[in-house]
């Protein structure tokens, strides 16, 4: 069995009176795909932001490539190697294409005041680089006609791609997608799921939160189902497609 | 490089520097009082392109960047005058100033890290209070600043042989204190242009860019937004500290009234209706909004004498109607500044 890379030992997460998430664990192995899938209101974007430090689990915490994961700090995730993408697509939309992943290269970089200022060897060295690591991933994520446009001008299934090149920008290790298909037509699914799989081959794991059931049992390895904020089944997806209180959870008892 | 040695740039940059140049004589023959205006121009300049960094660049709303130009202001009248017996040179000086405004900066700065928009002016429009009243009453117990009586006999800048104060023969040109003022400042505001252009384009300026547009983002791709932040405000606070010494040379006396509100404002609104967050936009914008109500100042009397044959409204009044006339006229008609951002313009532009 492959290494587990991220374990979510009982996290949990209330809200007032609403346990948004309950007890919940769940390990993702290294190099696979792995589906986070359950109804509207699940807890299944809580979790991603319990993870990726936007919020601090009331309960539980989560272990990253066998080190604890600090809860309360975003950035440092983003440095451990976790990157995410979001639900409502959140870019940089006054900044170009292409500047948009060189923001992504920023965690990977050093560059500071002076070096700018200065302009120094390292600093345009460091510059060039971040420049032509942006192209290659515009170019990868094809996109790379769009470098100049604003990212707020870019079409819906471009922004979706960008924002995936943005987080690809800072080398994650785990790569997690908040809906990434949600509002595609079937053709731009089709593209996404090549694009998914494309990742997971050079060498990315990652976790896959989405609506669209058949897009994830077609591309994950493993499925997790929330309901309620607890966990109700994590396996592969031929077992959790049977699985009786997976299907009363989508179609209501 | 290799853009800047293209004979179109090169020509452009030589018709500049002689413009440059010959700015303060032509100036010079309006009387020198039109020098000193000038003079104001480039210290605006710098003030608009330090609140650039924080409001422009990191999109953060700071209503109370007068502070860190007083506090520059002060450091140098304290070094460099009879008030406590100083008279350091002001190539020692300045960097104080820098580094203490810099340190105001981070002070200032850290408490508002949370707080965005609305929130965030406000409590910056009562630091920017905050530091003037200090001003105005640290002269008990221990006289600091001399209190509402301000710092006088300040020294004014010397290189050398060279008194800034005073005019001096220079290759058989007369060239007065103004003036030599005025190529001080454009050597530092040329330094301050670079700094800001160079600052843009590294990998700090992407920062606090994706800061602005999306803070949440910002974070979840790995930017530490508390540092980024402070760093913003305290380069920005360092740029206005500059401008403080400076003003503090120039004038020969500081006194809290210079630092009040209203000048946060009108350097706010320099950086506004120059192109927010663009550097040839800003700097045209702290020129013309030094360079115009002075024109009026001079101008709309004369003006209404000849026409009316007497003077129907007093010009200081007419200058601030007019001035909130253009105000409004510009945010009116051409809301992304006089002067945006080719990205700011295409985006206005399609987005109808």
């Amino acid at each position: 069995m492959a290494e587990t890379l991220l374990a979510a030992k009982a996290v949990a997460k209330n809200f007032g009176g609403v346990k948004a998430l309950c007890d919940v664990s769940l390990s993702i192995r290294r190099g696979e795909i792995y589906g986070l899938i359950g109804p509207n209101g699940a807890g299944k974007t809580t979790f991603f932001n319990c993870m990726t430090g936007l919020y601090i689990p009331d309960g539980g915490g989560f272990e990253f490539a066998g080190a604890p994961l600090l809860a309360d700090a975003p950035h440092q995730a983003a440095a451990r190697g976790i990157a995410r993408t979001f639900q409502n697509i959140r870019l940089f939309g006054n900044m170009t294409a292409r500047e948009n992943v060189m923001v992504g290269r920023h965690v990977r970089t050093r560059g500071g005041v002076f070096g700018a200022i200065f302009r120094t060897a390292a600093t345009r060295d460091e510059e060039a680089a971040i420049r032509r690591r942006a192209e290659e991933l515009l170019h990868y994520v094809r996109i790379e006609d769009r470098a100049d446009d604003l990212a707020k001008n870019l079409s819906y299934g471009d922004q979706r791609r960008l924002e995936i090149a943005r987080a690809l920008a800072t080398e994650p290790s785990l790569l997690c997608l908040d809906e990434p298909a949600a509002g595609m037509n079937a053709t731009e699914t089709e593209e996404l799921r090549s694009l998914i799989d494309g990742i997971r081959n050079d060498g990315t794991t990652i976790l896959l939160i989405e609506h669209d059931v058949k897009l994830v049992m077609g591309l994950c390895d493993r499925v997790a189902v929330l309901d309620y904020g607890a966990l109700v089944i994590e396996d592969v997806p031929t077992v959790v497609q049977k699985d009786q209180r997976v299907i009363e959870a989508y179609l209501g008892a | 490089m290799s853009k800047w040695l293209n004979p179109r740039s090169a020509l452009g940059i030589a018709v500049i520097t002689a413009a440059l140049f010959a700015l303060p004589f032509v100036a010079a023959m309006g009387g020198q009082a039109w020098v000193r205006i000038l003079n104001f121009a480039i210290l605006y300049v710098f003030l608009a392109l330090g609140l650039n960094i924080v409001v422009g660049f990191a999109g953060l709303l700071d209503l109370g960047y007068v502070a860190f130009y007083a506090v520059g202001a002060y450091v140098y009248a304290l070094l460099a005058s009879p008030h406590f017996g100083l008279h350091w040179p002001f190539w020692v000086i300045l960097p104080i100033c820098a580094a203490v405004a810099c340190v105001f900066g981070v002070l200032l700065g850290s408490p508002t890290l949370k707080l965005r928009g609305d929130y965030l002016a406000i409590v910056t429009l009562g630091f920017g209070e905050i530091v003037r009243i200090f001003m105005n009453n640290l002269n008990a117990p221990i006289n600091i600043t001399n209190g509402p009586q301000g710092i006088t006999l300040i020294d004014p800048v010397s290189i050398g042989p060279l008194d800034f104060s005073k005019t001096s023969e220079i290759l058989g040109f007369a060239i007065s204190g103004p003036q030599k003022y005025y190529f001080l400042l454009i050597v530092l505001a040329i330094f301050v242009i670079i700094v800001n252009l160079r600052l843009q384009h590294s990998r700090i300026g992407r920062a606090w860019q994706a800061i602005r547009e999306d803070e949440v983002a910002a974070k979840a791709i790995g930017i530490n937004t508390r540092n980024i932040k402070l760093l913003a405000f305290a380069m920005g606070a360092s740029f206005g500290g500059i401008a403080g010494g400076i003003f503090s040379a120039t004038q020969g006396f500081v006194s809290p009234e210079s630092f009040s509100l209203i000048e946060s404002i009108m350097i706010l609104a320099m950086v506004v209706l120059g192109g927010m967050g663009h550097i040839p936009g800003v700097i045209l914008g702290a020129v013309l909004l030094t360079v115009l109500p002075e024109v009026l100042r001079y101008g709309v009397g004369p003006l209404q004498t000849a026409l009316f044959g007497t003077m129907l409204i007093d010009p200081e009044s007419l200058r601030m109607l007019i001035f909130g006339l253009a105000l409004v006229l510009v945010m009116r008609f051409k809301p992304a500044g006089l002067w945006p951002s080719p990205e700011r313009r295409r985006e206005l532009q399609e987005g109808g």
